[in-house]
C-alpha cells in the first residue's frame, strides 16, 4: 500500500440516461482509485459504459449518483487537471488550424508568456516525435500522426491525468504498436498519470500497470489486476513472455465471463 | 506504356498549354462579340446596339462625373447592405444555432420571412423610413440577410460533437469557442449563404433605385430606357453586369482564402 | 410536439409584437398598421374574385417562366455537361453571364415587349435558367466514368445511356436547381409586376403603396410570403424524394 493519497477516486459512480422507453443504465456501481504516476487500463466488453465512465472522469458528464474526486476535491465539470484524447482524432482536431495551432489551442486562455507557450508547444510536439509537422494541417498528415497531435495537445496542457478513450481503435496495426510505445514512453519518462480505456485485451496488458476489468450490466469493477510485467517493455519481447500470455488469458476469461454472467439487459447508449 | 503516355503530353511546352487555356477562356466570348458586331450592322432592330457604339456610350456615360454621382453611391449602398447582413446574419445565426429552444421558436417565422420576395419589402421600407439612403441599405440588408442567417444556423447546428467536447474538456472560454470552433466550423455554410446573398443584394440595389431614387445605377438605367437612350441603357446593363462579375470574383478570392483548409481537406478525402 | 408548440409561440409572439408596436405608439398606424387590421383585410380579400385573378396571373407567369427556363436549361445543360469541349469553351461565358442581375434587363425587356407579361417572362426565365443550368452541368458531369464505360461496353444506345445512366445521376442535382429556380422565379415574377406594371400581385403592391393603403400593402406582403412558403415546401419535398436514393448528394449540396 503506497503511502501517498490517491490522485483519482471514484466511488459508487452510477450513470443513467433518460430515454424514450424509461431509463438506460450505462454504469451501475463503480468504485476504484488511482495513484499519481500510474498507467491504468480499463477494459470491458463492448457496451459496458467505458466511454460514459471516461466522460464522467473528465467532467464532461454529470454522474447520476456517486463521486469522482480529483486530488481530494470533487469533479463537477471539465477540470484543468485532466486532458482527454478522443478516439475520433479526425473530429477532435480542428482542420482549420495547423498542427501547431491545435496543440496551442488549450494554452490560449492560460496566462502564459509567448515564449513559455512556444516552448510548451515545441516540447509537446517533440515528445510525440512530430516537430517537423507543426505547420501542416491535420488533414495533410496520416491518421497515426493526427492522433500523435491530439496526444501532444493533451501533454502541452500539462494535466494531472491523461484520459484516453480507445485512442488507437481507428489506426492500422503497425501505427498502433508505435503509438502504444509512445504512451509507454510518456508514462516512463515523463511520469504522466494515464487512464487508458480500450476494448483490446492485449493492449491493456501490454500498456497497463494495472488493468481494471469491467463487467457488463450492471457495470462494476470485476477485477482490479496488477500487471507484474517489467517496466521496460517492447512489442516483441514483452508480448512473447509467458507471463504476458498468462495475464492476457486471464483477462480474456474474465471478460468472457463478464459477458455471459449477468442477465441480459438493454444495451446502454455508448 | 508510360513512355507513350508521357510522350503525348510532355513535349507540349508551357506555351502551348497556356495558349490552349487562353483560347478556351476567350474563344467563345470573342466569337460571340464578333457575331454580335456583324449582326448589329445588318439588323434593323432599333433596340439592338453594336459593340462599338455600346463601348462608346459606356465611355461617355459612366466615365466622368456619373461615376461619382451614380455608380459610387450605388456601390456604397450595396456594400453597406452586404456588410450589415453578414454581420447581423452571422451573429444571429450563431445565437439561434446554438440554442435549440430559440431555434425551434423562431423556425416557422424564419421560414416565412425568407420566403417573402425581398423586393416587396421596398414599399414597406419606403413607408417606414421614407425615401432615404438608409432605406435602401435597410432594404438590401433585409433581403440579403436570410440566406446568410439560415445557412449560418445550419452550419452552427452541425458543429461536430467531438469538436465541441474537445473544447469543453480543455475549458475553452465561450468567446474563444465561437471564434476558434463554431465560426470556422460553420464557415463553409456561411460562405454558401454569402454567395447567395450577393445576387439578392445586387437585385435589391437596382430595384430600390428604380423605385425610389433620383440617382444611382438603377435609376439611370430606367431613365435611359424611358428616354429611349438605347446605347446608354445597354451600357448601364453592361456596367451592372461588370459589377456583378467583379463582386463574384472578389467573393471567389475571399472564399478561397477563408476556406483553404476546407477545400484542401475535401481534396484529400476525395483522393 | 414541443417543436410545434414552440413554433406556435414564436408566431403568436411575433403577431403580438406587431400588434403592440402601433398600439404603444412606437410607429404611426399609417406606416405600420395593426396586425388585426391587416388580417381582417386579408379575410375580405380572399372573398374577392379580383384577388384570385391577380394571384392566378402572378402564378401563371411564374409557372410559364419556370417551365421555359427549366426546359432550356436541361437541354443545354445536358449537352454542355456531356461534352468536355463545350464545358471548357463555355466556362468563362457562363461565369460572366451568371452574375448579371436579371433585373438589369428590365428596361430592355420593357423596350422589346412593352408592359406585358412577356417582358416579365424574359426576366424570370433569365434568372431561373442559371440556377437549373449550373446544377444540370454539375449533375451530368458527376456521372461515374466506370458506369458510363460499362454502359457503353454493353452496347447501350445513346438514348438508353441518357435514360439509365445520366438521368438517374443528374436528377437530384436537377431537383436542387429546380427548387432554387422556383424561389427565384417567384421573386422575379412579383418584382417584374412591381416595376414593369404587368397585372398581378406585384402591381397591386405598388398600387397600394402609391395610394397610401398601408393595410392593403402589408396584407399583400403577407400573401407573397405565404406563397413563397408554399413554393419552398412543395419543391423541397420533391427534392427530398429524389434525394432519397442518392444520399451522396446531400453532403455535396450543402457546400454549394
Amino acid at each position: 500500500m503506497p503511502d501517498t493519497r490517491p490522485l483519482l477516486r471514484v466511488e459508487h459512480l452510477r450513470k443513467v440516461y433518460p430515454s424514450g422507453r424509461g431509463e438506460v443504465e450505462a454504469i451501475g456501481d463503480l468504485s476504484f482509485t488511482m495513484m499519481p504516476g500510474e498507467l491504468l487500463c480499463v477494459v470491458g466488453p463492448s457496451g459496458c459504459g467505458k466511454t460514459t465512465l471516461l466522460k464522467c472522469l473528465a467532467g464532461l458528464l454529470r454522474p447520476t449518483s456517486g463521486l469522482v474526486e480529483m486530488e481530494g476535491s470533487p469533479v463537477t465539470g471539465p477540470s484543468p487537471a485532466m486532458a482527454v484524447v478522443f478516439q475520433e482524432y479526425g473530429r477532435s482536431l480542428y482542420p482549420w488550424l495547423t498542427v501547431r495551432g491545435n496543440v496551442e489551442l488549450p494554452l490560449r486562455h492560460q496566462k502564459l508568456s509567448r515564449a513559455e507557450r512556444d516552448r510548451r508547444v515545441a516540447d509537446a510536439l517533440d515528445a510525440v516525435g512530430l516537430p517537423q509537422s507543426a505547420r501542416s494541417h491535420p488533414w495533410q498528415i496520416s491518421g497515426g500522426m493526427q492522433q500523435r497531435v491530439a496526444i501532444a495537445r493533451a501533454i502541452a496542457y500539462r494535466p494531472e491525468v491523461l484520459i484516453m478513450d480507445e485512442p488507437f481503435a481507428a489506426v492500422d496495426a503497425q501505427t498502433r504498436a508505435d503509438l502504444e510505445d509512445l504512451v509507454r514512453d510518456l508514462h516512463l519518462h515523463r511520469g504522466i498519470s494515464t487512464v487508458f480505456v480500450t476494448h483490446d485485451i492485449d493492449e491493456s496488458v501490454y500498456l497497463g500497470q494495472r488493468v481494471l476489468v469491467l463487467s457488463h450490466s450492471p457495470t462494476r469493477v470485476r477485477e482490479d489486476l496488477v500487471i507484474d510485467l517489467p517496466r521496460e517493455r517492447d512489442q516483441l519481447t514483452t508480448r512473447a513472455l509467458p507471463r504476458f500470455t498468462e495475464l492476457r488469458t486471464h483477462v480474456y476469461a474474465q471478460i468472457q465471463r463478464a459477458k455471459r454472467a449477468p442477465a441480459p439487459a438493454p444495451h446502454p447508449a455508448p | 506504356m508510360t513512355a507513350l503516355g508521357a510522350g503525348r503530353t510532355a513535349p507540349r511546352g508551357l506555351g502551348v498549354r497556356v495558349a490552349e487555356h487562353v483560347l478556351y477562356a476567350v474563344g467563345l466570348p470573342v466569337l460571340a462579340v464578333g457575331l454580335w458586331a456583324v449582326w448589329s450592322t445588318r439588323s434593323a432592330n432599333r433596340f439592338l446596339v453594336g459593340p462599338g457604339p455600346l463601348l462608346d456610350a459606356f465611355r461617355r456615360t459612366w466615365i466622368g462625373p456619373a461615376f461619382v454621382d451614380d455608380v459610387l453611391p450605388s456601390v456604397y449602398r450595396l456594400l453597406a447592405g452586404l456588410f450589415a447582413s453578414i454581420v447581423l446574419g452571422v451573429a444571429a445565426g450563431v445565437l439561434i444555432g446554438r440554442f435549440r429552444p430559440l431555434r425551434e421558436t423562431l423556425e416557422p417565422l424564419l421560414e416565412f420571412f425568407r420566403a417573402i420576395p425581398p423586393p416587396v419589402l421596398i414599399p414597406v421600407a419606403m413607408l417606414l423610413l421614407g425615401i432615404t439612403d438608409t432605406m435602401k441599405v435597410v432594404v438590401i440588408t433585409s433581403g440579403a440577410i436570410w440566406p446568410i442567417l439560415l445557412n449560418t444556423i445550419e452550419g452552427v447546428r452541425a458543429t461536430d460533437s467531438v469538436m465541441l467536447e474537445t473544447a469543453d474538456s480543455y475549458r475553452i472560454s465561450r468567446w474563444e469557442r465561437v471564434w476558434l470552433l463554431i465560426l470556422p466550423a460553420a464557415s463553409p455554410r456561411i460562405m454558401t449563404g454569402v454567395r447567395q446573398a450577393l445576387s439578392v443584394a445586387l437585385i435589391l440595389m437596382v430595384i430600390s433605385e428604380m423605385f425610389a431614387s433620383s440617382a444611382g445605377l438603377g435609376y439611370r438605367i430606367a431613365y435611359f430606357q424611358r428616354n429611349y437612350l438605347i446605347a446608354e441603357m445597354w451600357s448601364g446593363i453592361l456596367l451592372l453586369g461588370l459589377i456583378g462579375v467583379l463582386l463574384a470574383v472578389a467573393f471567389g478570392v475571399v472564399e478561397r482564402r477563408v476556406l483553404r483548409w476546407y477545400h484542401g481537406m475535401r481534396e484529400v478525402t476525395r483522393a | 410536439m414541443r417543436k410545434i408548440l414552440l413554433g406556435a409561440v414564436g408566431l403568436l409572439g411575433f403577431l403580438a409584437v406587431w400588434q403592440l408596436i402601433p398600439t404603444l405608439g412606437l410607429a404611426d398606424p399609417h406606416d405600420l398598421p395593426y396586425a388585426t387590421d391587416v388580417f381582417g383585410r386579408l379575410l375580405q380579400e380572399v372573398r374577392d374574385l379580383a384577388f384570385w385573378r391577380r394571384l392566378r396571373l402572378t402564378m401563371t407567369s411564374w409557372a410559364i417562366g419556370l417551365t421555359l427556363a427549366t426546359l432550356t436549361a436541361v437541354a443545354l445543360g445536358t449537352v454542355v455537361g456531356l461534352v468536355p469541349f463545350l464545358r471548357r469553351a463555355t466556362h468563362t461565358t457562363v461565369e460572366f453571364l451568371r452574375p448579371v442581375p436579371s433585373v438589369a434587363l428590365i428596361p430592355l425587356a420593357v423596350l422589346m415587349f412593352g408592359l406585358q407579361m412577356r417582358a416579365a417572362l424574359v426576366i424570370i426565365v433569365y434568372a431561373a435558367f442559371w440556377q437549373v443550368f449550373v446544377q444540370v452541368i454539375y449533375g451530368v458531369a458527376d456521372v461515374d466514368t466506370v458506369a458510363r464505360d460499362t454502359a457503353r461496353s454493353f452496347g447501350l444506345t445513346r438514348y438508353e445511356r441518357l435514360r439509365y445512366v445520366v438521368l438517374p445521376t443528374a436528377l437530384p442535382y436537377l431537383m436542387t436547381g429546380l427548387r432554387l429556380a422556383a424561389a427565384v422565379a417567384l421573386i422575379l415574377a412579383v418584382t417584374a409586376e412591381m416595376v414593369i406594371g404587368n397585372p398581378g400581385l406585384g402591381r397591386m403592391i405598388e398600387l397600394s403603396r402609391s395610394a397610401g393603403d398601408a393595410v392593403g400593402l402589408y396584407g399583400l406582403v403577407v400573401v407573397t410570403g405565404l406563397l413563397g412558403v408554399v413554393v419552398n415546401v412543395v419543391f423541397r419535398f420533391a427534392e427530398r424524394r429524389s434525394l432519397a436514393w442518392h444520399q451522396s448528394v446531400l453532403a455535396d449540396e450543402a457546400t454549394r
